[in-house]
């Protein structure tokens, strides 16, 4: 009985081979779409998800353009659970010019200590520390513009006004598929003695301090006494732990990933209402076949499951093709805009929830249609004209 | 002999209503989306260009982009204040407003996540600047005091920016004196506050941006030349219109990215709805089809006829589509603007064109899903297909 069902299932989604193609190739293309959005949204979410619970960050409190004395450095190193710290710059300079864009950061104190996840070789890294004017760059952006390492790279400052020429000493690969490898790093050092010489009293200013907490289940408490030292003084500080910051980034754009989460399933939907309509076409035409089965003594479940099966194998091939193909698509989109999003991968949970969707597609778009051939009369049912 | 009626192509239509409403349904979605991302460009863009005027010119540090990173020292905006092309008010002063721009984090009213909001220090001249700006609710910051104005969007959105309410920053307390409206702008956005004492507070020394009126508009061009190679000084000229336009552009491209790839994605969908659609509808129909071929009527005719009703549902799903779009006219979103790090609040904004790029975008999705079912019901025999029937 199954094996009727399935094989006549199978006859009747091939019998019509132009609209079972379109439609299947409707799928693929919706399902691929869906694909790809949640790969958006994930990674936007892509900086947060990467960092990490056990370091914290503390920033001046008013927001992070204003700066932070460099002699907080000692002050926080003396609270207690605190194990080291480091502190960097955004630059934000120009390379070339304004579309190239990648963050630049100088860093300070075992800065690289404390992020094993940029894994660089250690002769390139000795290399950068000797180097005053050293640069290391991530995987991706020194491959982007083809850099090797010794090349001269000039940089336009914007907050930091002039030419910046660093030489690359080292590129960084990501420990994790998640990790950032569009970062470019030079010694604070060199940029702090080249405020100092234009303007003194602009010197020994930090952007922010990172944090690394010898017990990450004390960050709460730890960040608290942070910020209670430096209360009521000329630079307020706001700690946090680097996730919760970089949330706090995504928080501000949150209104466009909101969008993009929305579209995602509105083209669930759309998926839905061309499967919907292909199974409604179907049996609409086949309503005297339905009613000849019925009248050969098949019950209306065997009828029904007829239709919920041709649904469920267009979806599965639908989805099936569409699952193979986000991952090429998605690198092919990586490329496009990795100026946006650094870190654009397809989730492991992606796939799982295109085939889930899939599922449920299958199942609504065949509900009715299948219930409506199982009522069908047999006397009406031999009458009508498709 | 004539064509064939539009009545019988309306009738098709209604006799399979589910059919109809599912394609013209999912059309609609599309043209919803894409009718959404239009509206939000557009939105954005008037948000950020209506900031500005043309006549007014923005003078930054060079390279700065922002108004935020830039800097200009005291003795830099007296020359360009000294400029005779520089606008003189009623008072006799020139139009010339220095102020000071900052960033500061404020928690938002609703889940009291932080996000980036502009003070701007300024004095009278930046109100004389920008008449755009009306005071809707309270009075005005009174000079050498710890009072602030904030933008219609920023008092509705963070918590402590409603008038009687108090923000704290740059170690003092500020209290909201009054809410300012400055129609579909940028500086909504905005706190404004007394230039002199944000700077005090905020320890700057020199001033962000300048903003001056031109005597004449077609002084522009030379004037920033003269400026932009003055030893003594460090700076561009924009016209603050063209100022505020470079600001969203990291923005709108995205946007428009976004909005184009999804377009394109979703109107495939939407058009092998169409096709499969109209494909049914030919091979249901074919026996009639050889009738009407029979009667006289045209293969032309019968192709027209097919046609018309896949572009009769797409325009179907274009209005509805249009129609659930404009009824977004009445949110505001905000979110931070990549370039500026701001908060930056607009609307959803339908323009005509849009709406005429928005239909006809859906009849292209209509005559691209009926064309090829439309051949192929116009090149039927009509002995197959009266056999067929």
């Amino acid at each position: 009985m199954i094996g009727f069902v399935a094989k006549t299932a199978l006859r009747n989604a091939t019998r019509h081979r132009l609209r079972s193609a379109l439609t299947v190739l409707g799928l693929v293309v919706a399902f691929l779409a869906f694909g790809l959005l949640r790969t958006v949204v994930n990674a936007w979410y892509a900086g947060a998800d990467a960092a990490s619970d056990a370091r914290l960050v503390t920033r001046n409190a008013v927001s992070l353009v204003f700066p932070l004395p460099l002699s907080y450095r000692d002050r926080i190193r003396s609270v207690d659970g605190v194990e080291s710290v480091a502190w960097g710059n955004w630059f934000g300079g120009v390379y070339i010019e304004e579309s190239n864009f990648f963050p630049q950061f100088a860093i300070g104190g075992p800065y690289l200590d404390m992020y094993p996840e940029f894994q660089i070789p250690d002769d390139q890294r000795l290399a950068f520390e000797r180097d005053q004017r050293g640069a290391i760059a991530g995987r991706k952006t020194a491959e982007k513009y083809g850099w090797q390492v010794g090349d001269v790279i000039p940089i336009k400052g914007t907050i930091f006004q002039g030419d910046w020429p660093f030489v690359l000493r080292g590129i960084y690969d990501g420990r994790d598929p998640g990790t950032d490898e569009s970062q470019f790093f030079f010694h604070w050092k060199y940029l702090n003695e080249s405020i100092k010489q234009r303007s003194p009293t602009r010197g020994d200013n930090v952007g922010f301090y990172v944090i690394e907490v010898s017990n990450p289940k004390r960050v709460a408490e730890i960040s608290e006494t942070i910020d209670e030292r430096f209360q009521n003084s000329i630079a307020e500080t706001l700690t946090e732990t680097e996730k919760a910051f970089q949330l706090g980034f995504v928080a501000m754009t949150e209104a466009i990933v909101i969008a993009i989460e929305v579209v995602a399933y509105v083209v669930i939907l759309i998926i839905l209402a061309v499967l919907a309509n292909t199974m409604a076409m179907s049996v609409r035409e086949r309503t005297s076949e339905y009613a000849t089965l019925k009248a050969l003594g098949f019950s209306p479940l065997t009828v029904g499951s007829l239709i919920m099966l041709e649904s469920i194998m267009l979806c599965a091939i639908g989805a099936g093709l569409a699952i193979t193909l986000t991952y090429p698509a998605a690198d092919g989109f990586a490329r496009a805009v990795q100026d946006f999003l650094p870190v654009f991968q397809v989730a492991e949970e992606t796939p799982y929830l295109q085939a889930g969707f899939a599922a449920i597609v299958a199942f609504i778009a065949a509900i009715t249609p299948a219930i409506r051939a199982g009522n069908v009369t047999i006397v009406e049912g031999l009458r009508s004209v498709a | 002999m004539a064509q064939i009626p539009f009545s019988y192509v309306w009738r098709n239509l209604q006799t399979r209503k589910v059919t109809t409403l599912l394609t013209a349904g999912g059309m609609a979605l599309v043209v919803f989306v894409y009718a959404t991302v239009l509206m939000m460009e557009a939105g954005l863009q008037q948000t950020l260009v209506q900031t500005g005027s043309y006549d007014n010119v923005t003078v930054i540090r060079k390279g700065s982009q922002t108004e935020v990173q830039s800097g200009v020292d005291r003795e830099q905006a007296n020359i360009l204040e000294s400029q005779p092309e520089v606008a003189i008010g009623q008072d006799g002063q020139k139009l010339f407003a220095k102020e000071s721009v900052v960033l500061i984090t404020m928690p938002r009213r609703d889940d009291g996540k932080p996000a980036n909001v502009i003070i701007r220090g300024t004095d009278d001249k930046g109100f004389t600047l920008r008449p755009q700006v009306q005071l809707m609710q309270g009075r005005m910051f009174r000079p050498g005091s710890n009072e602030v104005i904030a933008g219609r969007a920023i008092a509705e959105r963070f918590r402590g920016a409603g008038i009687g309410e108090k923000i704290k920053f740059g170690q003092r307390e500020w209290t909201v004196v009054g809410v300012f409206d400055a129609g579909k702008t940028g500086f909504n956005s905005e706190i404004w506050a007394d230039r002199d004492q944000a700077m005090q507070s905020f320890r700057r020394s020199s001033f962000s941006a300048a903003t001056f009126k031109l005597a004449n508009s077609s002084q522009f061009d030379a004037l920033k030349k003269r400026m932009e190679n003055d030893q003594r000084l460090t700076v561009e000229l924009k016209r603050e219109t063209q100022f505020y336009a470079d600001q969203s552009r990291f923005m709108t491209a995205f946007i428009s990215y976004l909005g184009l790839t999804l377009s394109v994605i979703f109107s495939i969908g939407a058009i092998i709805g169409a096709m499969i659609t109209m494909y049914a509808a030919v091979a249901n129909r074919v026996g009639e089809i050889g009738t009407l071929r029979a009667l006289g009527f045209q293969r032309k005719g019968i192709l027209w006829a097919f046609l018309t009703e896949s572009l009769l549902l797409s325009l179907l799903g274009g209005v509805v589509g249009v129609i659930f779009a404009s009824s977004l006219q009445w949110l505001t979103i905000s979110t931070m603007n990549w370039q500026t790090f701001s908060e930056l609040a607009f609307s959803f904004t339908l323009t005509g064109a849009i709406v005429v790029k928005s239909l006809i975008f859906s009849l292209i999705m209509g005559v691209v899903g009926g064309f090829l079912p439309a051949i192929r019901a116009s090149r039927m025999k009509i002995v197959d297909a009266l056999r067929a029937g």
